[in-house]
């Protein structure tokens, strides 16, 4: 039996991981595209609530957001530039600034969902109940799309730092990079999605 | 598997892109500021939309890999543009 030999085949295809997380990034597409034609439908019927609630939204929280979540993006495709020309350790660091930066985006959205509840304006509060149906629409498409665009935030941070431990223990480098890439995909998928939600939730005119 | 070289972007090619979207997030705060009626709207998606151009062909490096990434996104976004227009269609004429 010494002679039997196994062969280990290695099943590494970067092009067709990359065409399933493209896959993937389509249920994701159509998954907040469908949230996006809910919000334009109700704020067609109800322009004028629409207009005055989003004005209880802060602009300068949702600008320095919109800029953290851009610079990412431009860290998580430096970090695969950094993979690609073998230069692990500027990896790491463009990786681990990419977290932080999501970190911080969630620590502005907690002060600002924070803001509001302490305004009595959340879900099902007794002050929304109070107020129009158009007024209530807003902010219940406001907290469930940002609420799950910050899920997809935390979703993105547990995967880049899945990209950070590899890179670091060498599973992913110079000529194995795909899961840095999808990883990437996913977070400029993130930052793609508040491309849109800014302008709609917070510059409503 | 390595046979072909993959395109490298460069780390000032990504600057230049993060700049663009920054000037761009900053013209639709402006334009959204000033009366224009119903163009506001219509800016600032116009605006959003050219932002996400760049950030899939950039970012998301559709510009460089192979077209088949590319054919699909823009099936997937012609797809979606049509459910838009049809949902209005049913609004609009109701």
């Amino acid at each position: 039996m010494e002679q039997t030999h196994i062969e280990h085949t290695d099943h590494f295809d970067p092009r067709a991981s990359k065409l399933g997380m493209w896959l993937f990034i389509f249920t994701e597409i159509l998954l907040f595209g469908g949230l996006f034609i809910v919000y334009s439908v109700y704020r067609y019927k109800h322009p004028v609530e629409f207009h005055l609630a989003h004005q209880e939204l802060n602009v300068t929280i949702g600008f320095i957001n919109t800029i953290i979540l851009l610079v990412s993006s431009m860290t998580v495709a430096m970090s695969i530039t950094a993979l690609q020309t073998g230069n692990k350790k500027l990896t790491l660091i463009f990786l681990a600034i990419t977290l932080l930066l999501a970190f911080a985006f969630l620590v502005n959205k907690y002060f600002e969902w924070g803001a509001k509840i302490h305004h009595g304006i959340y879900p099902g509060s007794e002050f929304l109940m109070s107020l129009s149906k158009g007024d209530m629409l807003f902010f219940g498409l406001y907290f469930f799309m940002t609420g799950l665009h910050a899920i997809h935030i935390i979703v993105g941070m547990a995967l880049l730092g899945v990209v950070y431990a590899k890179v670091h223990n060498g599973s992913v480098n110079q000529s194995r990079y795909s899961l840095l890439e999808n990883g990437g995909l996913y977070w400029h998928l993130v930052d793609l999605i508040w491309i849109f939600l800014f302008p709609l939730f917070y510059l409503i005119h | 598997m390595s046979e072909h070289k993959d395109h490298i972007s460069t780390y000032k090619s990504h600057v230049v892109v993060l700049l663009t979207l920054i000037l761009l997030t900053i013209l639709t705060v402006t334009i959204t500021s000033v009366h224009l009626g119903p163009f506001n709207t219509a800016a600032a998606m116009l605006i959003a939309s050219v932002k996400a151009s760049i950030v899939l062909l950039y970012f998301m490096h559709l510009k460089f890999d192979e077209k088949i990434y590319r054919f699909m996104v823009t099936l997937v976004l012609a797809i979606y543009l049509v459910v838009i227009i049809i949902t209005f269609f049913d609004y609009l004429y109701r």
